[in-house]
């Protein structure tokens, strides 16, 4: 099973050789990125199988310090996290051909290769058996998704490449590193152990202050006031938004957040320290400033990065709620969230390729001209906001119990306060797209019109073909989850459990 | 012959420079000064293996037995260094032959091999002799050699900045040999073991506490500690390109060393931290050296004076590592001599090659290299990433120990201070990154890449920062036996 492992990052390293090499051939270029993501998917699946039969395997790489690993090991959460990144990444590959070709983009190839990086950095940060693997990959990824985001190479998305590499730059060096160098100065290892490697190494007053440095030395977790990175990333083509930055990058920080807690604090000891108190404070106070501001935002992409950093702040709680419900919802809102926020950003994205809007107000009856990809933006709401019919309503069950259970009525308070302005601001969306009414001599004539001059395929569909493929995809998901969320649930008590 | 070898470490280089100006032809002088620095590097590899494998190596210069003859005593930590200034004397060698080609003329060649040979030598002798008296001969040889190194620059104000040079740096030779003249007054020995058996005998005296002080003062000037660092910045920035990457990988750091061995070894950790405070001195200058300068870097428009900055705040790093007066910092310390070699060798030899091809190093000159020189640009990306300390560079190995340092000592604001001020090399790399990769390229055309002879050498160096950062076991290890035996004193 260790082979498997070093497949899983091995596997897209090479499959950005082969899409480099097939850079003249965009078709088999394309079935290139396909095939990679597929066997990465399948190699996932293999190792899910033998994690959930109770192996844990294990791989080092090299020891650059003494005592100091680049090791890889998988467990349940990392497991988790994998399936998810990887399966999407096979549905926004499908997503992409249709946008990037649709939207007309420019370096394509360069795209597919980074986009291929970035994937081999988020199966090392899944499978990192230590802290310090967990940093150096997480710093490779942001260095990966830097060229993504600044993809359109215009003065705005340099701009915006600043802001994205400054804020998880100095947040992870100055906070993050302080904390792993901390973790190794007091309990001599930095190996992820079931229970912890703190107790009894440590002063209950330092907890706090180290639990402290990762939540927000964790940039990719968003937690405010370090969020701004995200809303500035959005500069990215939509399918990045859509993978990265709702998916892969933006789990691959809560999903660090969730690991460090469980496997370098242990949550018993996080909750007879009371060490995350404040954290779960700051976290609520995320969830309802994002959502406030998501509130203000026309743009779409940009309100659905603010909703996502709300989001985002509900892992971050799950974890800090410090008891098991906490675990099992933090875990399976990193599933749910990934598939309702993608689906809405595909959705954004073919409303952009389509019809070139990007602004909420600009949608006003364009649901009926696009029905699949507003039902399926319906549904992703749903998800979103938690409610069934959706996988959505299982994570914000747990979480919600789970605040009950640490003893924290307030927390269940701001859960249904921002449960209300997520419904709010997103079902603002469909609602004008099925029942607004079009404004035509605002921007010379109805939607029909202004792309005719296209005069592609997609004209006649509203959207690429191949992109309401991969919308119809995730948003049955989202549905599926909710009937059988089993697979995922099974992960996060093993994780809770140890 | 392997008996031999410490001296041969130093004589080989020494003997080959006035060979160099006998050649006259610049070619075959090149040929001899590669075949010199290759030989003292391997030279250097078998004194390490000896050392770590058989002890302290004791040569008798002529057969003279100390302490009255001249004594060569190798340990565990001058073979680290000769290791260092070998490695990129050897790699800078290669590297000279198109360089220097193209930016000194013709016929001052064979002299600048002659200058470049004898810097060497200089540095190793610095390094290698147990003779206090002899580190002072081999100071004046590497710093006068320095000085007509630095002059052969293209600009004029190379003149000028050898000159401030020469000032400066004979201001710390006086301090240095008059330190060294108390120590003899007192004790009436010149060998280092010797001394520092003499020395706790007379500890109390304020002579030597005097002597203390003007060594500490010389040694200062000579590594360019803030704020004794003026001379530095012109030197690098005007020095021919191969100049500057030998220079700032070496000089400074076998000043550091000349530091290390008086303070530590002669006067004994007891007397440099107990009575002198020696820690409670140096750490506030290394934290303004490293906050201030980084600053300072960051507003500089000419990429090779902004690197020259750089240096005087990692200087700084590797001072705040002996501060802390422990064996891990005293590690970092070590292993930032090495790293800091590796890293700043392949930025400066990045910069030669842009200089190579456009005659100029300044931010803007730069605009679109990163399409047009791609493995220059390259290689500058993964050494500005190690300036940086990104895991898996050698930088990160250097952060981890100092901060680890830091910790141990309970000075939390200080590891702060060390992370933050490495999001300062951030910006200041960044900017010639963003400036290169994200602009249009408004010369020829015809511009390309550098030869391989220049890329060759940099890109051995670029290719060590990630080697060294991702197998650091190894050279963390001999630098934690070097900082233990320089802690336990020579008695041990």
């Amino acid at each position: 099973m260790t082979t498997q492992l070093l497949l899983a990052m091995a596997v897209p390293v090479a499959g950005a050789g082969f899409i480099a090499l097939l850079r003249r051939n965009p078709n088999a270029r394309e079935a290139a990125s396909l095939v990679t993501a597929g066997a990465l998917f399948a190699i996932v699946l293999q190792i899910h199988g033998a994690v959930s039969g109770g192996a844990r395997p294990e791989l080092v790489l090299a020891e650059p310090l003494p005592g100091i690993r680049i090791a890889l090991e998988a467990e349940p959460l990392g497991v988790l996290f994998a399936l998810i990144a990887s399966f999407l990444w096979i549905v926004t590959t499908v997503y992409s051909i249709g946008y990037m070709r649709g939207h007309h983009e420019k370096n394509q190839t360069r795209f597919y290769i980074f986009f291929a990086f970035a994937i081999a950095s988020v199966m090392g940060v899944a499978f990192a058996g230590n802290l310090f693997t967990l940093f150096a990959f997480y710093e490779v990824l942001s260095l990966a998704t830097f060229p993504l985001v600044t993809h359109a190479g215009t003065e705005k998305a340099k701009r915006a490449g600043r802001v994205y590499l400054g804020v998880l730059f100095s947040t992870s060096v100055v906070f993050q590193l302080l904390g792993i160098i901390w973790v190794y100065a007091i309990a001599g290892t930095v190996d992820f152990e079931p229970g912890g490697i703190l107790r009894g190494n440590v002063a209950a007053g330092l907890v706090p202050v180290l639990l402290g440095l990762f939540v927000f030395g964790i940039g990719k977790a968003a937690v405010m006031p370090f969020h701004r990175w995200l809303p500035a990333a959005m500069v990215a083509p939509t399918p990045v938004s859509a993978l990265l930055h709702a998916v892969a990058v933006v789990k691959a920080g809560v999903f660090a957040v969730l690991k460090i807690t469980v496997y370098v604090f242990g949550i018993e000891f996080v909750a007879e320290t009371g060490a995350s108190v404040w954290l779960m404070w700051a976290a609520a106070a995320t969830i309802i400033l994002g959502s406030l501001v998501a509130f203000t935002r026309d743009n779409l992409k940009a309100r659905l990065a603010y909703s996502t950093v709300s989001q985002l702040s509900y892992v971050v709680l799950g974890a800090m709620l410090a008891n098991g419900l906490g675990v099992i919802g933090s875990g399976m809102h990193i599933a749910m969230h990934a598939f309702g926020k993608i689906t809405l950003f595909f959705c954004a994205g073919a409303i952009m390729v389509a019809a070139h809007k990007s602004e909420v107000s600009q949608l006003n009856g364009l649901g009926r001209r696009m029905p699949v990809t507003f039902a399926a933006f319906l549904i992703g709401t749903l998800s979103i906001v938690g409610l069934p019919p959706t996988g959505g309503a299982w994570s914000k069950w747990f979480l919600g119990v789970g605040s009950v259970e640490a003893g924290q009525i307030g927390l269940v308070a701001v859960l249904m306060l921002s449960s209300l302005l997520s419904l709010a601001y997103l079902l603002e969306i469909p609602v004008r797209g099925f029942f607004g009414k079009a404004e035509g001599a605002g921007d010379g004539g109805p939607p029909g019109d202004t792309h005719a001059h296209h005069g592609d395929a997609h004209a006649q569909h509203g959207a690429p073909r191949w992109s309401v493929a991969a919308i119809a995809v995730t948003a049955a998901a989202c549905v599926a989850l909710f009937v059988y969320p089993e697979p995922f649930y099974r992960l996060m008590t093993m994780v809770a459990g140890q | 012959m392997s008996a031999h070898l410490p001296v041969l470490q130093v004589v080989v280089p020494l003997l080959a420079a006035p060979l160099c100006l006998f050649l006259r032809k610049g070619r075959a002088a090149w040929g001899l000064a590669v075949l010199a620095s290759l030989s003292s590097w391997v030279i250097a590899l078998m004194l390490l293996r000896r050392v770590l494998a058989e002890g302290v190596i004791s040569y008798a210069i002529g057969d003279w037995a100390p302490p009255i003859g001249i004594e060569y005593r190798v340990d565990i930590v001058n073979a680290w260094v000769l290791l260092i200034v070998s490695t990129i004397g050897a790699v800078v060698s290669l590297y000279a032959g198109s360089s220097v080609e193209r930016e000194v003329d013709a016929h001052r060649i064979p002299l600048f091999y002659a200058a470049y040979l004898l810097c060497l030598s200089g540095l190793l002798g610095i390094t290698i002799t147990g003779d206090v008296f002899n580190v002072f001969v081999f100071l004046e040889i590497s710093s006068l050699s320095a000085y007509a190194l630095i002059a052969l620059g293209q600009h004029r104000r190379a003149l000028t900045s050898a000159f401030r040079y020469l000032i400066m740096g004979s201001v710390g030779a006086t301090f240095i040999v008059i330190g060294i003249g108390l120590l003899y007054a007192m004790t009436g020995s010149l060998n280092m073991a010797d001394l520092a058996e003499l020395l706790p005998g007379v500890w109390k005296s304020r002579t030597v506490k005097v002597a203390y002080g003007f060594l500490a003062v010389g040694f200062c000037l000579k590594l360019a500690l803030f704020p004794l660092h003026l001379w530095l910045p012109n030197a690098y920035t005007f020095a021919p390109s191969a100049v500057t990457a030998f220079m700032a990988s070496t000089a400074t750091k076998v000043a550091v060393y000349m530091l290390l061995r008086f303070f530590l070894t002669i006067f004994g950790a007891p007397f440099s931290f107990d009575v002198m405070a020696l820690d409670r001195v140096l750490l506030p200058l290394a934290l303004v050296a490293i906050a201030s300068m980084s600053l300072v870097a960051i507003f500089q428009v000419d990429v090779k004076r902004l690197l020259a900055y750089s240096s005087v705040a990692q200087i700084g790093y590797m001072i705040l590592g002996l501060s802390f007066a422990t064996v891990t910092g005293l590690t970092a310390t070590l292993l930032h001599l090495f790293n800091h070699a590796l890293m700043k060798g392949a930025l400066f030899m990045a910069m030669g090659c842009v200089m190579y091809r456009i005659g100029s190093v300044r931010i803007e000159a730069m605009a679109g290299l990163g399409r047009r020189m791609p493995w220059t640009m390259g290689a500058f990306v993964v050494g500005g990433l190690s300036l940086v300390g990104v895991p898996l560079t050698v930088g990160f190995v250097s952060k981890w120990y100092l901060i680890l340092g830091a910790l141990e000592r309970g000075w939390w604001p200080v590891a702060v201070l060390v992370l933050l001020t490495s999001l300062l090399a951030l910006v200041y790399v960044w900017r010639v990154v963003e400036v290169a990769y994200f602009r249009e390229f408004p010369g020829e055309e015809e511009t390309r890449e550098a030869p391989w002879t220049l890329l060759g050498p940099t890109w051995a160096l670029a290719a060590l920062n990630l080697y060294f950062g991702i197998d650091a076991a190894r050279a963390a290890d001999v630098a934690r036996q070097a900082a233990e035996t320089l802690m336990a004193g020579i008695g041990s």
